[in-house]
């Protein structure tokens, strides 16, 4: 079946598009074509691209997870002679080999959204502090309850693989709330009583919604609910209100798609963190083209391991000392 | 050749007969041994052992997990949750009864589901005309299905494979990758979500999606039991050939079976936008796999012609069973999958074993 899947998303994936008409060539592979996250930052890539007359050829896994389609499409990049490979990798390690290879042949590869394990796999990152991002819902959840000693909480999570940004997220949410998160690169290893348990939601509302069922179903006390993202959220507030307990849990969530801010709007969720994949993108081609004309690479933020994209909270319900903005104006940055 | 016990009576070379069996030629009936009798048991009744399976996980995961899991709240939980999944089976089964496989059942549903989406919630077509539309489109791409499989002698295996990447692919293409939102659905074309409601009795809170899904089997059940059609679809998987000589139209047979199995994609995708409250373009990515494992472990043969689609509701039921049951036991998600992974390879064994007995 393994093999079967492969196949056909290598058929899928592999439509890239165009013929070699400029002299520098680059890659956008990102980990699918589904989510509108990474269609954003395709459109970003290719409206830099264009600008900078930059042939660029985009990949997509055909879900998230999907290794094997990564990997041939970096081989494919590292053969067409591509100058800068940007990359959202669908797993932070199995893709280092192939990534070591292309850099080997002198390839500019630039980890987008998702930080390779270890970091320096890559010769730069552009993402989103994912970890920022999750202690700026966690902190802002905390200060909306006031007494969070009787906080029930349920963690929604990517999948069984814990990739980075799923830890990182996970993580930075506990810390933000106030829980001791033992191994920050663990999900799970916390001994809170408060933490009700964790369950697993591939990104998407089917999975947060059965997810969210059975933490209710361990706890039906459930109050705060973090979510690895918006659709995962939007899931999860599908079950609470078909057992009638909308109104006791908070939502919050990582993202910043357009949906999401509009569920913030709606009260759905109760706050989110934005970020901002359109300008990973356009960043990630222009240091492409900075590295073909005069083979400088990036550098990274201040004080951490990657060039930091931003991230900003989107709430209606605004507390003392975490800057937010509201989701009317978050409506007009949105992606997706 | 030569008798070696020295003759006892002169001549007499057919003392030896006195040593054989005297008793007339019969059938073997009341000397095979419990385990034999199981066996023809089972090779009678191909759904007794998920029956058996199903119940002993119950009572397992019972003792296990406790109170929990036997309150009316998580048994009728469980059929919601499995309720999809059971519904994309029963079309599955119908395909693997012909001894056929499809890959593609669950991008037809979510294709369906993001069509009826599209229509009724952003083009402001009437719900019932945008569900009526989801269920000819079902119809229509299980008959392409069934056209590449009976028309151009493509295997099932790869005519579905095919579609399924087509079908996802057009389901991209539709809904921008875009989930389409609770709220709005409520606000243009509620009746998306009928099958999303629930009546409660005590703790039990049983969907309209999890009786639509008993219902489903029910009727599949009759058609493929009490009708000559049905009998045709068992008698295709079985061998097609001999089908064909005994005057079945047997190509006839397989392109109603695979539009069936369509429509019944269709049905899941009303129960589906009901259960997930929004439309997913990436929800039930490995449904079509899910599927397939019901089936499986309900005690369907991937050779065809054997099995009761009843067997397939069992199916997604232990599956279901399994994960909850696990889950409460505050098993490791992989290790669920771990557990259901044997659960298959266990299933596809007893069936080897069933098909051996004599009778």
């Amino acid at each position: 079946m393994k093999q079967l899947l492969t196949g056909s998303a290598i058929a899928l994936a592999l439509t890239a598009s165009g013929a070699f008409a400029e002299d520098i060539s680059a890659c956008l592979v990102t980990k699918t074509d589904t989510n509108p996250f990474f269609v954003k930052m395709k459109e970003g890539a290719s409206a830099q691209a264009e600008a900078l007359g930059i042939k660029l050829n985009t990949y997509a896994g055909k879900l998230d997870g999907d290794v094997e389609t990564q990997i041939a499409a970096v081989e494919s990049c590292i053969a067409g002679g591509a100058k800068g490979i940007l990359i959202t990798p669908s797993d932070s390690r199995a893709l280092a080999p192939v990534v070591t290879q292309a850099r080997e042949a002198g390839v500019l590869v630039i980890a987008l959204d998702t930080p390779f394990e270890p970091t320096d796999t890559a010769d730069a990152t552009f993402a989103t502090d994912n970890f920022l991002a999750g202690e700026l819902i966690g902190q802002w959840a905390a200060a909306k309850m006031g007494d969070t000693s009787k906080a029930k909480i349920a963690l929604l999570d990517l999948n069984p693989s814990e990739v980075s940004v799923d830890y990182l997220r996970d993580n930075g949410f506990l810390q933000g709330f106030g829980v001791d998160i033992k191994d920050p690169k663990d999900i799970g290893d916390e001994d809170d009583p408060r933490i009700v348990g964790n369950d697993v939601t591939n990104g998407n509302e089917e999975g947060g919604r059965t997810a969210m069922e059975n933490l209710l179903q361990k706890d039906s006390g459930v109050n705060v609910v973090y979510t690895i993202n918006e659709p995962a959220a939007a899931g999860a507030y599908e079950a609470l209100k078909s057992m009638g307990l909308e109104s006791q849990a908070l939502i919050v969530s990582v993202d910043g798609g357009c949906p999401g801010v509009q569920n913030v709007k709606d009260g759905v969720i109760g706050a989110t963190s934005m970020q901002f994949p359109l300008l990973m993108a356009s960043k990630g081609i222009e240091a492409i083209k900075a590295y073909a004309d005069t083979g400088e690479k990036p550098m990274n933020s201040e004080g951490l391991d990657f060039f930091n994209t931003g991230v900003e909270l989107v709430t209606d319900q605004p507390v003392e000392g975490i800057p937010s903005i509201t989701s009317e104006e978050a409506l007009g940055k949105c992606w997706g | 050749m030569s008798d070696t016990t020295p003759a006892k009576k002169g001549q007499d070379f057919e003392h030896v007969l006195d040593k054989s069996d005297r008793s007339v030629a019969s059938f073997e009936t009341s000397q095979r041994n419990i385990i034999e009798r199981l066996q023809s048991a089972l090779h009678g009744n191909p759904t007794l052992v998920p029956v058996i399976v199903l119940a002993a996980a119950v009572a397992v995961f019972g003792l296990v997990a406790g109170g929990k899991f036997f309150s009316a709240f998580n048994l009728t939980l469980i059929m919601q949750q499995v309720s999809i999944i059971g519904i994309l089976a029963a079309a599955q089964s119908l395909i693997i009864l012909t001894a056929g496989i499809d890959l593609s059942v669950a991008a037809i549903m979510v294709l369906m589901a993001v069509i009826a989406g599209n229509l009724a919630v952003y083009n402001g077509v009437p719900a019932p005309i945008a569900l009526i539309v989801a269920f000819v489109g079902g119809t229509v791409a299980g008959l392409i299905n069934g056209f590449l499989v009976t028309k151009i002698k493509l295997p099932p295996f790869i005519s579905t494979l095919g579609t399924w990447s087509i079908f996802f692919a057009l389901n991209l293409w539709l809904s921008g990758a875009q989930s389409i939102r609770s709220q709005d659905i409520d606000a243009n074309a509620p009746l998306l979500k009928f099958f999303g409601q629930t009546i409660e009795m005590g703790g039990a809170r049983i969907t309209y999606g999890s009786i639509l899904m008993v219902l489903v089997f029910a009727v599949l059940w009759y058609m493929l039991n009490k009708t000559a059609w049905g009998r045709h679809v068992y008698a295709v998987g079985d061998d097609k050939e001999a089908a064909e000589l005994a005057g079945i139209r047997t190509d006839r047979t397989l392109l109603s079976v695979y539009a069936l199995s369509g429509f019944v994609c269709a049905i899941a995708a009303w129960a589906s936008i009901g259960r997930v409250g929004s439309i997913s373009p990436q929800a039930f990515y490995e449904g079509n796999l899910q599927s397939i494992t019901a089936v499986v472990i309900g005690g369907i043969s991937l050779f065809g012609g054997r099995g009761s689609i009843l067997g397939a509701l069992f199916g997604a039921l232990i599956v279901g069973v399994f994960q909850s049951g696990l889950r409460l036991a505050g098993v490791d998600v992989l290790w669920q999958v771990f557990a259901i992974g044997w659960l298959i390879i266990i299933a596809v064994a007893i069936d080897q074993w069933i098909r051996k007995a004599s009778a």
